[in-house]
């Protein structure tokens, strides 16, 4: 009682400070809500401000003066109708198309593999699977780096190019899929061990064979947790920027602008054009967006089909 | 909760199910897909483990899969924690002051918003998760080019602050927060608090929290990795070398040499610091994640 002085005074009060709520959650929730504005939602409006605005340099005969003016769509019409922004998208769809599945597959077939029965050293492959997922990307990165190096590669790098034409998109994507596939495979894996396992047993009975109760009952149940999957990839791509950054320094393969989140940085900071990057960095918010509510709604359709 | 599963299914399903004769025989094709990944997963960490023990002659010279015993890994490790002055120190201490300062925090920060959106309706309350979850589309990651331009004129960029408020606050922690508050912490309890004489505020950090704590553990570890891996930030707000975390800093340690090996066997001693320890940690915390919280917590 000692710590809350403040009750005891207020005996009879409790009922009438209930009806008008407690003032509690309201201080509760009052830091997540101002740092909420301030630093998600006034940078998204911010930027979407900035996209609007341009600066016009006026020349005179006492020299020029320079002042920001309402430019409308024209940082969007000139982000939208420059190649290299469409070719740095069509680059990051490029790893997505070989990241992307890729995740999906093997982590849905290990998360099968690790719930399979009579499976051995799950234990351990499950630990070692998932443990590239406290490298961050910057430190995985530089690792992958040096097995791609001809220099110091274990894998071949003396007779493959790690960093050629196509390769290259390969050797990105592959960085991403080392760092995620552990946590999207314990994704789907805490999903199976949710399964009531009397379904098995029953299609046991019923002579299936342990193959045909992975693609025929674990993976159409398990589809939300794909969905999911999915989802974070798909956005981690959208996002992709610490691997292409980092391996940069290693090759020429990989340009200021290889990918759209590249694009917004060397526009604000190397081109010191912070209108034109305040567009691309919201139009690529906006795909974003965008792209989460396209997978969400194809992943609910597929895992409604399936569960049909 | 994923273990208490596995060995219930072990101990009680197994015996009866694997009764049958042949039912101890191995699968070797799911083990064997399984060693696949781990090798997979594996290697480059035990490549980075052996490169650690060599001199930069060494890691051109002798095959890339065997160590060397020469003293270099010794050298190494001097070399990384004394190089330039001790800055690698220096970004080691500033990674666990962004990365577990800012992890508690915002998990504290998540775990009271969550709570409060949880336990109760006040006016408003609807309002503020509907614009939580839409703050789940919005990834940080793009964000932190907008924050730089919004914290410049203020004169925040550059400083601790910089890397640490816009991190602060997560909103999908907060909505896990809030499904795990309305699952684990009963209102009978509360009730029962409330005739005892207990505050609102004694409820919340007694009670409430306590119950939540197996989610809190979880959430911290995702807002661990979330600043840990959040290179593009740091990236953005600093260019003082002395405030930079070890990611920003080791990127910097690679990029003067451009593809010139001469400092390798350091960048390769740092990368080795800064997989190890973590690494060790992330495995003993292993038991302690929650993951079927996303799965099953998750639908947007």
């Amino acid at each position: 009682m000692a710590t809350v002085p403040a009750a005891a005074p207020a005996r009879p009060a409790p009922a009438r400070r209930r009806r008008r709520g407690p003032i509690l959650p309201v201080v509760l929730v009052a830091p997540a809500v101002a740092l909420l504005l301030l630093f998600t939602f006034a940078p998204a409006v911010y930027a979407f401000v900035l996209s609007l605005l341009r600066v016009h340099v006026s020349g005179g005969l006492l020299g020029t003066s320079t002042e920001t003016v309402f430019a409308g769509v024209a940082n969007y019409a000139s982000t939208l109708a420059d190649p290299e922004f469409w070719a740095s998208l069509g680059r990051m769809l490029l790893v997505a198309s070989v990241g992307v599945p890729s995740v999906l597959i093997l982590a849905t077939l290990f998360a099968l593999c690790l719930d399979a029965n009579r499976a051995r050293l799950t234990g351990f492959s499950r630990l070692a699977i998932f443990l590239p997922y406290a490298v961050p990307g910057v430190i995985a990165s530089l690792l992958w780096g040096f097995l791609y190096l001809p220099a110091t590669s274990p894998i071949g790098g003396q007779f493959i190019d790690y960093f050629g034409n196509t390769t290259i998109f390969f050797a990105v994507a592959n960085v991403a899929i080392w760092g995620v596939l552990g946590f999207n495979m314990v994704v789907l894996y805490t999903a199976l061990q949710s399964i009531p396992r009397e379904l098995f047993d029953a299609a046991q009975i019923d002579g299936a064979s342990e193959l045909q109760i992975a693609v025929r009952i674990k993976l159409p149940m398990i589809a939300p947790a794909m969905t999911l999957v999915a989802l974070f990839s798909v956005i981690g791509a959208l996002q992709l920027f610490n691997e292409p950054t980092t391996l940069k320094p290693l090759t020429n393969a990989i340009s200021s602008t290889w990918v759209p989140l590249m694009r917004v940085y060397s526009d604000a900071f190397v081109n010191n054009d912070i209108y034109g990057g305040a567009a691309s960095a919201f139009t690529l918010l906006v795909m974003t967006v965008v792209a989460t509510v396209l997978v969400n709604v194809v992943g609910n359709r597929l895992s409604r089909r399936s569960a049909r | 909760m994923t273990a208490v599963v596995s060995s219930r299914r072990r101990s009680a399903l197994r015996p009866s199910r694997d009764g049958r004769p042949g039912a101890r025989r191995v699968s070797w094709v799911p083990t064997l897909i399984l060693l696949a990944g781990a090798v997979y997963c594996l290697v480059p960490v035990l490549w980075i483990l052996i490169a650690a023990t060599k001199s930069n002659g060494e890691l051109f010279s002798t095959p890339p899969l065997v160590p060397s015993f020469d003293g270099a890994f010794g050298s190494n490790m001097v070399g990384i924690l004394t190089y330039d002055h001790g800055i690698w120190v220096r970004w080691a201490l500033n990674t666990v002051i962004y990365a577990v300062g800012g992890g508690i925090l915002s998990t504290f920060i998540a775990a009271a918003a969550g709570y409060a959106l949880g336990k109760y309706r006040f006016r408003g309350s609807r309002f503020v998760f509907r614009s939580i979850v839409a703050a789940v589309l919005l990834p940080p990651v793009l964000l932190a080019v907008p924050q730089y331009l919004l914290l410049a004129p203020v004169g925040l960029t550059d400083t601790y602050w910089s890397v640490l408020l816009p991190q602060l606050v997560n909103p999908f922690a907060i909505y896990l927060c809030k499904i795990y508050a309305e699952a684990s912490v009963a209102d009978e309890i509360m009730e029962a608090a409330r005739l005892d004489g207990a505050s609102e505020w004694r409820i919340f950090h007694s009670i409430g929290l306590r119950l939540m704590s197996p989610a809190l553990i979880t959430v911290f570890l995702i807002q661990f990795i979330g600043v840990w891996n959040n290179f593009l930030l740091p990236f953005v707000m600093l260019t003082d070398r002395e405030l930079y975390p070890l990611t920003l800093g080791m990127y910097g340690m690679i990029m003067p040499t451009g593809g010139q090996p001469n400092q390798f066997s350091l960048v390769i001693g740092g990368v080795f610091l800064s997989i190890v320890p973590l690494a060790a940690i992330f495995l003993s915390l292993q038991r302690f994640w929650k993951v079927d919280l996303l799965s099953g917590g998750v639908k947007l």
